[in-house]
């Protein structure tokens, strides 16, 4: 019978609470680079939180000519309009920025209009592949919605942790998370890749995600602490990062997999998507190996995990870090 | 009563001067915002009516200016403005009262009665008790009241009133009138045939309209967003509508123009005889003689009664079929003559027939639209997304391509490390993939491309599952413990982790689909369903097959399964 190839390493043994340091400030430095560049670049938000109109359009005959459609389209009148060519033969993407309404119209009905302008100043040899036309209402609700649902989310699974573990685990997750979440931002502001509803998507399935490695790790230092009651804290949380280091890199390597494919094949709505998760899956699985560990640490964990679940009254010696 | 008129349609105000001279009032007319104020300044009126829209200056800001010079003269606004927030615009700019265009003459002249007799402060009181009674609760003997429908106060100067409507009340009428409009897109996308529509209210006051694979957004938006009604007027049996132009607009008349290919306009009595309220079926067809698109219709009882008497007693003349569209883009008030036949016969059997020049298209839209009913409010599109069926292929093709790929690739990997139990997490993996895409299809959801990442998606986080209990069961093995054991106690101590890592992506899936726009939810639902599937196969599934494994083992001893 074939079992496998088991090509990990098990006997090695990294010391990586003992550099520690080093991995916490490179990515203290890293979550400030990118509240820098998010404070001064801010995000390159798409029209679900900006609103406006997006058209993907094919020209028919396979050739697109991006600097005819801003000459043609700019005579419009419809403001700010971007116009980028994609990979695919004669696509393009047009953007138009929300309108404002003429006198006594109707802000709503000034994005609606633009969808005709636009059609009739192409002509017939342009294919309408795809329409967004987002209202101001919308778009300042979705933004709304969209911050809303992140906090929640960390929210909600900060409560998580805490009840099944302690406060201290939860605390260093959500630190851990919230790292992660701030360095994607970082990179898609760097990048000035759009940010969106789908973008908001992928950073709320990352916070479901990258905790799950996190959670297998402190898994098992809640499983050690229990075994090794005199072992020194960060050389317990050593041999449990490295006991689960193989989990927690196959893991991510399965995901990651799946999600490459959803990259490569993906047309231009889902690439956004699979970007921020194959980013996001990369950065959470750093910072679950070398982040969350030292955060918690750092606040602090109670020892004596005897008593099933801990007594309040229990012995809870408190390390520091 | 001294009145002064702000009106630039000089047609209408001609009327209408001529109409309130009629009724013993002396009237004085402005044809334009400035001329009014100046007017209105300079001189004192018992009433104003002002109309909203007229050059030079705005009829609000007359009105709010007005007001700022402490001129508490009532004031009674004439607009084609009729939307709830149009109204309140201009009651809150100051106005006493709102009458919307077209309006019946009998209505204005006892508003503006009204309107004076309030500003008379003995009346004041009488006027606020009688107020008082427009207040009635809200809701039912059953479910118990909410409140009431109104607010009824003195305003701040004598023979003023504050009637406004309780945010309760707002809210009611606004939970029914979006309920009525989902009723009615729902008819009226229902009735295209053949068509699979997703219609649901959205918050307090959106209605969510999904239609897949129909690629006519134009037509739809006309569809959905148009309200329609039917009515039907007689015409004046003497007079046409150019010599009302030219002399005047006889009392309770209106002038309405004729659809375009007819030309010419009517001049119709403002009381309909039917209106379609009394309508109960109206279908498109084609005349037999001529072979034209025609819409025919019929009425219920009531109205074939009403109609029956009308035609009876009005043989030989014209009557007018009329064509309300609500209001159009620009927000004026798209009301035409459809056709004005002559009536030959009593029509008694409650059923007839339009031919308006119609196109089949067209014919079919507007039969739609009178059969469904009017909406209850007019709807503004706020948020549309399309995708062309070439891409909607294009993307779906993709969608399968990364699926294809994806799963074969985390196949390979979980074959290369775990060998035969590979093969077993791959089995639940696909009993996994089939539960989720059962389970859509019993929900009725579309699968869309979002629906297809999220499935690529939990192929890549089931397996997870299965690394994790088969790296458990290498490590006890590693330990020294015997296959058997290895086994139960990979699965055993890696369920709480399992657990524990699922429901905190299970969080962030639910948190999705609250913040659900159209293609986030289809993932959020993919995503949670994945999530309880991965849970279920890989304790049951994959469980079962390891112990089918052990059990066909010949020897005692069982050899290390990893």
């Amino acid at each position: 019978m074939f079992k496998g190839v088991d090509f990990w390493p098990h006997n090695k043994r990294l010391p990586i609470m003992d550099v520690r340091k080093f991995f916490i400030a490179g990515s203290m430095i890293a979550v400030l680079l990118a509240i820098g560049i998010i404070a001064t670049r801010g995000l390159n938000f798409g029209i679900d939180f900006k609103g406006g109109s997006l058209f993907e359009v094919r020209q028919t005959s396979g050739k697109i000519d991006v600097a005819q459609i801003r000459k043609t389209l700019g005579e419009l009148g419809l403001g700010e309009i971007q116009i980028q060519a994609l990979d695919l033969p004669g696509e393009a993407l047009i953007r138009v920025e929300t309108q404002k309404p003429a006198e006594g119209q109707n802000a709503e009905k000034a994005q609606q209009a633009v969808e005709g302008k636009v059609r009739s100043a192409l002509g017939p040899d342009y294919e309408f592949r795809r329409t967004e036309i987002v209202g101001p209402a919308v778009s300042g609700e979705l933004k709304e919605a969209g911050v809303i649902a992140v906090l929640f989310a960390i929210a909600g699974i900060l409560v998580y942790i805490w009840f099944r573990f302690e406060w201290q685990f939860g605390v260093a997750a959500i630190l851990a998370l919230v790292h992660d979440i701030i360095i994607t931002l970082g990179v898609f502001s760097l990048l000035r890749l759009d940010f969106g509803l789908s973008e908001v998507a992928a950073l709320l399935t990352l916070a479901g995600y990258s905790i799950n490695d996190t959670v297998v790790v402190f898994d098992r230092i809640r499983e050690n602490l229990r075994r090794y009651k005199r072992m020194a804290l960060p050389e317990l949380m050593n041999l449990s990062i490295n006991e689960t280091l193989s989990r927690t890199v196959l893991t991510a390597t399965t995901t990651f997999l799946a999600v490459l494919a959803l990259y490569v094949f993906g047309t231009e709505v889902i690439k956004g998507f699979s970007f921020a998760m194959l980013f996001g899956i990369l950065i959470g699985t750093w910072s679950s190996i070398f982040v969350a560990s030292p955060f918690l640490l750092w606040i602090g964990v109670k020892r004596d995990w005897s008593g099933e679940g801990g007594s309040a009254t229990g012995a809870a010696a408190k390390a520091k870090a | 009563m001294k009145i002064l008129l702000i009106e630039d349609d000089t047609e209408a105000a001609k009327y209408l001067v001529q109409a309130l001279d009629e009724a013993g009032h002396v009237t004085h007319h402005a044809a334009d915002g400035e001329t009014g104020m100046a007017m209105a300044e300079s001189m004192d009126y018992d009433v104003m009516i002002i109309d909203r829209m007229l050059p030079r200056r705005d009829g609000l800001s007359i009105i709010e200016s007005l007001r700022a010079q402490n001129d508490n003269t009532p004031v009674l606004i004439l607009s084609a403005l009729g939307e709830v927030d149009d109204r309140v615009a201009g009651l809150r700019s100051g106005g006493d009262d709102y009458l919307t265009k077209p309006y019946a003459f009998t209505e204005l002249l006892a508003r503006i009665e009204v309107l004076a007799r309030r500003a008379n402060p003995a009346e004041a009181d009488k006027a606020l008790s009688e107020l008082k009674k427009l207040i009635t609760p809200i809701g039912n003997a059953i479910l118990g009241t909410s409140g009431n429908n109104y607010e009824v106060d003195a305003g701040a100067s004598p023979g003023t009133f504050i009637v406004k409507p309780t945010e309760q009340a707002y809210r009611e009428r606004l939970t029914n009138a979006v309920g009525a409009a989902v009723e009615v897109i729902r008819r009226r996308i229902d009735s295209l045939g053949n068509v699979e529509a997703n219609i649901v209210r959205q918050g307090a006051d959106r209605v969510l309209v999904q239609v897949p694979g129909f690629e006519d957004t134009k037509a739809l938006k006309r569809l959905i967003g148009q309200t329609a009604s039917l009515s039907f007027h007689e015409v004046h049996p003497t007079i046409s509508a150019e010599e009302a132009l030219a002399t005047r607009v006889p009392y309770g008349y209106v002038i309405i123009r004729e659809d375009e290919a007819n030309r010419g306009s009517q001049l119709i009595k403002e009381n309909e005889v039917v209106s379609g309220e009394d309508l109960v079926d109206a279908q498109p067809g084609f005349d037999q003689r001529t072979n034209e698109p025609i819409i025919s219709f019929r009425f219920n009882q009531a109205g074939a009664r009403k109609f029956g008497r009308f035609t009876q007693s009005h043989v030989g003349q014209p009557f007018a079929i009329v064509l309300d569209n609500g209001k159009d883009e620009s927000g004026k008030r798209d009301i035409r003559v459809l056709s004005a036949p002559v009536i030959r016969e009593p029509i008694l059997g409650g059923s007839g027939q339009i031919s308006g020049s119609f196109t089949v298209q067209t014919a079919n839209e507007l039969a739609v639209k009178i059969r469904s009913g009017a909406l209850p409010t007019s709807l503004t599109i706020v948020e549309e997304r399309t995708v062309g069926a070439s891409l909607g292929e294009d993307s779906i093709e993709a969608g399968e391509w990364a699926a294809v790929v994806g799963t074969m690739a985390v196949a390979f990997f979980m074959l290369f490390a775990y060998g035969l139990f590979g093969i077993f997490s791959l089995i639940a993996v696909f009993l996994n993939l089939v539960l989720i895409v059962g389970v859509m299809s019993t929900l009725g959801s579309t699968l869309t491309l979002p629906g297809i990442a999220g499935l690529v998606l939990t192929v890549g986080m089931a397996v997870d599952a299965n690394v994790l209990i088969y790296e458990r069961i290498r490590e006890e093995l590693r330990n020294g413990k015997t296959s058997i054991s290895a086994i139960e106690s990979g699965f055993n101590r890696a369920f709480t982790t399992i657990l524990d890592s699922n429901l905190t992506t299970l969080i962030a899936g639910l948190v999705m689909f609250w913040l659900g726009a159209g293609p986030v939810r289809g993932f959020a639902v993919t995503l949670s369903l994945g999530i309880f599937a991965t849970v279920f196969t890989a304790f049951t599934v994959t469980r079962l097959l390891v112990s089918l494994w052990i059990a066909r083992q010949k020897s005692r001893k069982i050899p290390a399964p990893l």
